[in-house]
C-alpha cells in the first residue's frame, strides 16, 4: 500500500512529529556496529581489542564530537558513557505535569479532525476493515450466547477492541509473525481464518488446527503466521523478541508483532522483553491494549505510571499513544511503526487506549466491579465501529443497505458454522498422546495402552463423543 | 526418538508390561546380543576411561588443601570387558568443556540456523568456556549475549525456535533456570502439543548444575528433579567428553526441546575422542562396566563415585554392573530392564535429593516394571533433603561417597 499523506503539512513534518527526539546519539547503524552479522574486518578489530567492547559506543561518539569542552559543562566518565553533573540535588518527578497526548484522527462522531495526519487508506481496505469489525462483533455475540446456552464451554469476547484488532492487522503484511495474548482473534480474521475454523477451535473438534487440545479462543495458525495462544500472561513477549531476532538474522522484510493488555505489563516478562528488544535491536512491535481493566483490577491498581507509553523510554524504546477505538489512527500508527521497526531494526511500543466493553470472559460478570452505565456509555458513545462507519459512509463507500446485508449474511454464516462445528466429530483418543514429542516414546505408548485397557473394562464411564 | 527403542518397542513393550507373561530367556538372549553390539561402541569410552582421565588444573579444585577423592575415582577402573578393540587408533585428546564446544561448533558449521544465547556467551566465551571462540567465528548475532533475565532469554529462544532457528540456550548455572521455569514448562514443553503440532520447538537448554566445590546452596542445585515432570521435554546428562560431544550434537539435531545437564566438576575431564563425526543416542543408557551381581544405576558425576566403589568391590570379590543412565527423561528401560533381569539387584546412586529426585522416579519405574525380577528391594542412595552447606566437609557429606556405595552393595548382596 502506498504511503500517501492527507494533510496540509509536509511529509517531513509528519515524520518529525512522530520521530523520537533525536539527542544526537547517532544513527542506528553506528550504534549497532558491534551487533552486525559476521563481518571479518569489524569482528577482527573487535576481537583484537576486547576492551572497547566494554565501553558504550556512544561514549566514543560523544568524545569525538565534543572536543570543545566547556569549563562549566563538566562531564564525568562512567561505564555507559559521559554524564554531565550538577551540584543541585534534584529528583526527576515521578510523573510529568501533562499526560502524554493521544494520537487520534477521527473524532467521537467519526468526523476527520482537521489537520490530522494519517496514512491514507483505499476504499477496498477501509471497507474490508469495517466489514471485518462487524464480523468480529457478530462472531463474538453469537459465541457468547452459545456459551450461555451451554453449547460452548468458555468464550472471551473482544467487544470494544475491534478497531485495535482489525486496523492493526490491516497495517501489517502477511509475513509479520503475530504473538497474541488472547483478545486478538480479529488479526486472524483479517488474515483469512474462516468463521468455520474459529468455531472448530471453540468446539475442539477434529477439524481444529490445534486438534482439540486447548480451550476456546486459543487459536493458532502457522499458515497465517499467528502463533498459538498460550494462556500464560505476557510469556509471548519474550517469544516475540526471539522471533524478531530470527527475522533479523534472516534479513527478512518482516517484523514480529505482539499484543498484551494493561495487566500483562505488570509481568516480569514485559520488562525483560522490552529491555531485550532494545538491546538486541530487534524489529518487534509491542502493542498494548490498555482497556482499563485486568479482570476486576482497574489500571489505577495495576501501575502508577502514566499508562504504558512512558515505560518505553525507560528501556530506550520509541513509543506512541493511540486512540485504540479510532481505526484510522491505529492503522497509521501501526503502519508507520512497522516501517521504522524493519528499516531501522528497532522495537516500537504502541499503547492503544480503549475500553473492555465485554466481561473478561464468560466466567466473569463485570457489573460486580464496575457500573453498567460506564459499560453502556463506552459501547454507545465511543464505539469503534460507528466511528469508522461514519467515515466510510461520508466517502460514499458504504450504505445502510450494505450494512444490513452484511449483518444478516454474517449472522447466517456464523450460525451455520456453529451448527457444523457442533456436529463434527471430536479428535480421537490417539491425539491425547501425539505431539507431546515428535514421535511418541515408549512410556507414552504404554500409557495410551493402559488408558485404552481401562476404557475397555469400563466403557460406560468413557465420553461417547470422543472416538477411540 | 530413537530407532532402537522403536524397533525394540514391540518386544520391549510386551516385556515391560505387567499384564503379559514374559519369555525371559528369550529376552535375555536378545539383550545379550544387542548388548554386545552396543557395548562395542561404548567400550571406546570405557577403555579410554582408564587411561587419560584427569581433572587438569581446575581452579576450583586447586583451592582445597587436603587430598581429593575425586581424582582417584577418575583415574579409576579400566573396563574389564571381553571385547577390547578400540575402533580407531587416531583420536584427539580434549577436556569435557572443549568436547562440548567442539560439538557445538560442528553443529553451527553444519546448520546455519543453530545459534547460541545466554549470559556472557559471546566475546567472554561463557562462564565455563564452552562457547569460547564461537563469537569470533560466527558473529555476535549467532552467539548472542543477553541481559540478565533467564525467563526472557529462554522465552526468546523459544520464539526464535518457532520461527525456524535452533537456539542453544545456556543457563550460567542450572539453578538460574528456575527463573525460566515458566517458559520451559508452559511454552517450551507445551506449545508443540497445544498448537496441534503446527509449531516445533527444537531448542537445547544446557548448563552446569550439581554440587560443586563450595559454591553455596543456590549454586549447587539439581534441576533435573524439578524439571522431570514437565511433559514435552527430554532430559539428558553427560558425563564424559565422548558422550558430552555426542549428546550435544544429538540434542541440537533433535526436533524436541532437550535439556542437557552438565556438571560443574566434570568440565576438566580429559579423554581421547574419535576424530570422525559421531552422535550419541539421546534415549540410550551407557554400559560403563558390565557385571553379574548387582546393577548400579547412576548418571553424571556419581558415575565416577560408582566406578571408584566398583574398584573396591572387585577387590572384595563382587562383580557390579555400572550403567550410566544418561537419558533422564525418558528412562532407557530397555537397557535397565535387561540389566535387572540379569543381576536381580538394583542400587541407584544419584546426586538429587532423596525426595522427588530422579532416583525416586527410577525406583518407581523399576518396581513397577521389573518387580518379578528383583531379589531385593531397590535401594537408592541420594543426597539429603537439605540445602547444600558451604562448609567443605559438610558439603562432602551431602554427596554420596564411594564408601557408602560399597556398603550398600554389600548389604544388597547378602
Amino acid at each position: 500500500m502506498a504511503l500517501r499523506l492527507r494533510s496540509s503539512l509536509s511529509k517531513s513534518n509528519f515524520f518529525n512529529i512522530l520521530r523520537y527526539n533525536n539527542l544526537g546519539f547517532g544513527t542506528a547503524s553506528q550504534t549497532t556496529r558491534h551487533l552486525r552479522t559476521h563481518d571479518p574486518t569489524t569482528l577482527l578489530r573487535v576481537s583484537q581489542n576486547p576492551i572497547t567492547r566494554f565501553c558504550n559506543t556512544m561514549a566514543e561518539k560523544l568524545s569525538s564530537v565534543g572536543e570543545h569542552e566547556d569549563a562549566n559543562a563538566q562531564v564525568m566518565d562512567f561505564p555507559g558513557g559521559k554524564v554531565a553533573f550538577t551540584p543541585e540535588i534534584k529528583f526527576i518527578s515521578e510523573s510529568s505535569k501533562e499526560r502524554v497526548p493521544c494520537y487520534r484522527v477521527l473524532d467521537d462522531n467519526g468526523q476527520l479532525i482537521t489537520n490530522s495526519h494519517f496514512v491514507q487508506v483505499s476504499e477496498e481496505v477501509a471497507v474490508k476493515m469495517y466489514s471485518d469489525m462487524v464480523t468480529l462483533q457478530i462472531m463474538d455475540n453469537i459465541f457468547y450466547e452459545a456459551q450461555r446456552q451451554g453449547r460452548l464451554s468458555f468464550y472471551a469476547t473482544t467487544i470494544g477492541e475491534e478497531a485495535i484488532n482489525i486496523a492493526s492487522a490491516a497495517a501489517l503484511s502477511p509475513q509479520d509473525v503475530i504473538f497474541p495474548q488472547y483478545r486478538e482473534p480479529g488479526v486472524l480474521l483479517w488474515r483469512g481464518f474462516t468463521l468455520q475454523e474459529f468455531a472448530n477451535q471453540c468446539f475442539g473438534n477434529k477439524s481444529d488446527n490445534g486438534k482439540g487440545r486447548q480451550m476456546p479462543v486459543h487459536y493458532g495458525s502457522n499458515k497465517l503466521n499467528y502463533f498459538t495462544v498460550s494462556a500464560t500472561i505476557a510469556t509471548q513477549l519474550p517469544n516475540a523478541v526471539g522471533a524478531a531476532y530470527s527475522l533479523k538474522m534472516d534479513k527478512k522484510d518482516a517484523c514480529a508483532v505482539t499484543y498484551f493488555g494493561d495487566g500483562g505489563s505488570s509481568e516480569g516478562d514485559f520488562h525483560a522483553a522490552l529491555n531485550f528488544a532494545a538491546v538486541m535491536e530487534a524489529p518487534v512491535l509491542f502493542i498494548c491494549r490498555n482497556n482499563g481493566w485486568a479482570i476486576s483490577t482497574p489500571t489505577s491498581d495495576q501501575f502508577r505510571s502514566d499508562g504504558l507509553v512512558v515505560k518505553g523510554r525507560a528501556y530506550g524504546i520509541r513509543s506512541i499513544r493511540v486512540d485504540g477505538n479510532d481505526a484510522l489512527a491505529m492503522y497509521s500508527a501501526v503502519h508507520t511503526a512497522r516501517e521504522m521497526a524493519i528499516t531501522e531494526e528497532r522495537p516500537i511500543l504502541i499503547e492503544a487506549l480503549t475500553y473492555r466493553v465485554g466481561h473478561h470472559s464468560t466466567s466473569d460478570d463485570s457489573t460486580r466491579y464496575r457500573s453498567a452505565d460506564e459499560i453502556e456509555w463506552w459501547n454507545k458513545a465511543r464505539n469503534p465501529l460507528s466511528r469508522l462507519r461514519t467515515w466510510i459512509e461520508s466517502n460514499g463507500w458504504w450504505s445502510d443497505e450494505e450494512e444490513s446485508d452484511l449483518r444478516s449474511r454474517i449472522k447466517k454464516e456464523m450460525l451455520e458454522a456453529l451448527r457444523v462445528a457442533e456436529k463434527t466429530e471430536k479428535p480421537n483418543l490417539e491425539n491425547m498422546f501425539s505431539d507431546v514429542y515428535d514421535v511418541p516414546p515408549l512410556n507414552l505408548r504404554e500409557q495410551e495402552r493402559q488408558v485404552r485397557q481401562t476404557i475397555k473394562s469400563y466403557p460406560q464411564d468413557y465420553p461417547s463423543d470422543v472416538p477411540l | 526418538m530413537s530407532a532402537i527403542l522403536q524397533g525394540a518397542g514391540a518386544g520391549a513393550a510386551a516385556a515391560l508390561s505387567p499384564f503379559n507373561s514374559i519369555d525371559s530367556n528369550k529376552l535375555v538372549a536378545h539383550s545379550r546380543s544387542s548388548l554386545s553390539v552396543r557395548s562395542k561402541r561404548y567400550i571406546v569410552a570405557g577403555s579410554d576411561e582408564g587411561t587419560n582421565k584427569s581433572f587438569g588444573s581446575s581452579s576450583l579444585i586447586a583451592r582445597r588443601s587436603q587430598p581429593l577423592m575425586i581424582p582417584n575415582a577418575v583415574a579409576a577402573t579400566k573396563a574389564d570387558t571381553a571385547s577390547s578393540s578400540t575402533p580407531s587408533k587416531s583420536g584427539h585428546e580434549l577436556l569435557l568443556f572443549e568436547a562440548l564446544q567442539e560439538g557445538l561448533e560442528e553443529e553451527m558449521d553444519r546448520d546455519p540456523h543453530v545459534c547460541v544465547m545466554g549470559e556472557d556467551v559471546g566475546h567472554y566465551g561463557g562462564s565455563y568456556k564452552v562457547t569460547k571462540g564461537l563469537a569470533d567465528k560466527f558473529g555476535d548475532l549467532r552467539v548472542l549475549d543477553t541481559p540478565i533475565c533467564e525467563n526472557a532469554f529462554t522465552g526468546m529462544g523459544i520464539g526464535a525456535a518457532m520461527t525456524g532457528l535452533r537456539p542453544v540456550i545456556e543457563g550460567m548455572n542450572m539453578g538460574f533456570l528456575l527463573l525460566a521455569f515458566n517458559q520451559i514448562s508452559n511454552n517450551c514443553g507445551m506449545l508443540h502439543y497445544t498448537s496441534g503440532g503446527q509449531f516445533t520447538i527444537p531448542v537445547v537448554i544446557r548448563g552446569p548444575g550439581g554440587v560443586g566445590r563450595q559454591l553455596g546452596a543456590e549454586h549447587s542445585q539439581r534441576l533435573e528433579s524439578y524439571f522431570q515432570s514437565i511433559p514435552g521435554i527430554q532430559m539428558v546428562a553427560c558425563s564424559t567428553p565422548y558422550n558430552a560431544k555426542g549428546l550435544m550434537k544429538a540434542a541440537i539435531r533433535s526436533e524436541n526441546p532437550v535439556i542437557l545437564f552438565e556438571h560443574v566438576l566434570l568440565y576438566n575431564l580429559k579423554e581421547s575422542i574419535p576424530d570422525e563425526e559421531y552422535i550419541c543416542n539421546l534415549e540410550e543408557a551407557e554400559m560403563v562396566r558390565p557385571g553379574e551381581h548387582i546393577t548400579i544405576l547412576t548418571y553424571s558425576r556419581m558415575r565416577y563415585h560408582a566406578m571408584q566403589a566398583a574398584k573396591t568391590l572387585v577387590n572384595k570379590g563382587y562383580d557390579p554392573e555400572v550403567i550410566d543412565i544418561r537419558s533422564l527423561k525418558p528412562f532407557d528401560l530397555h537397557t535397565i530392564g535387561n540389566s535387572v533381569k540379569k543381576t536381580h539387584r538394583v542400587l541407584i546412586v544419584e546426586e538429587c535429593m532423596r525426595t522427588g529426585g530422579i532416583g525416586a522416579s527410577l525406583t518407581a519405574a523399576i518396581n513397577e516394571n521389573f518387580h518379578d525380577y528383583l531379589d531385593a528391594p531397590v535401594m537408592c542412595l541420594s543426597s539429603q533433603d537439605v540445602p547444600t552447606p558451604y562448609a567443605g566437609t559438610l558439603e562432602e557429606w551431602t554427596v554420596v561417597q564411594p564408601a557408602q556405595i560399597v556398603t550398600a552393595v554389600e548389604q544388597l548382596c547378602q
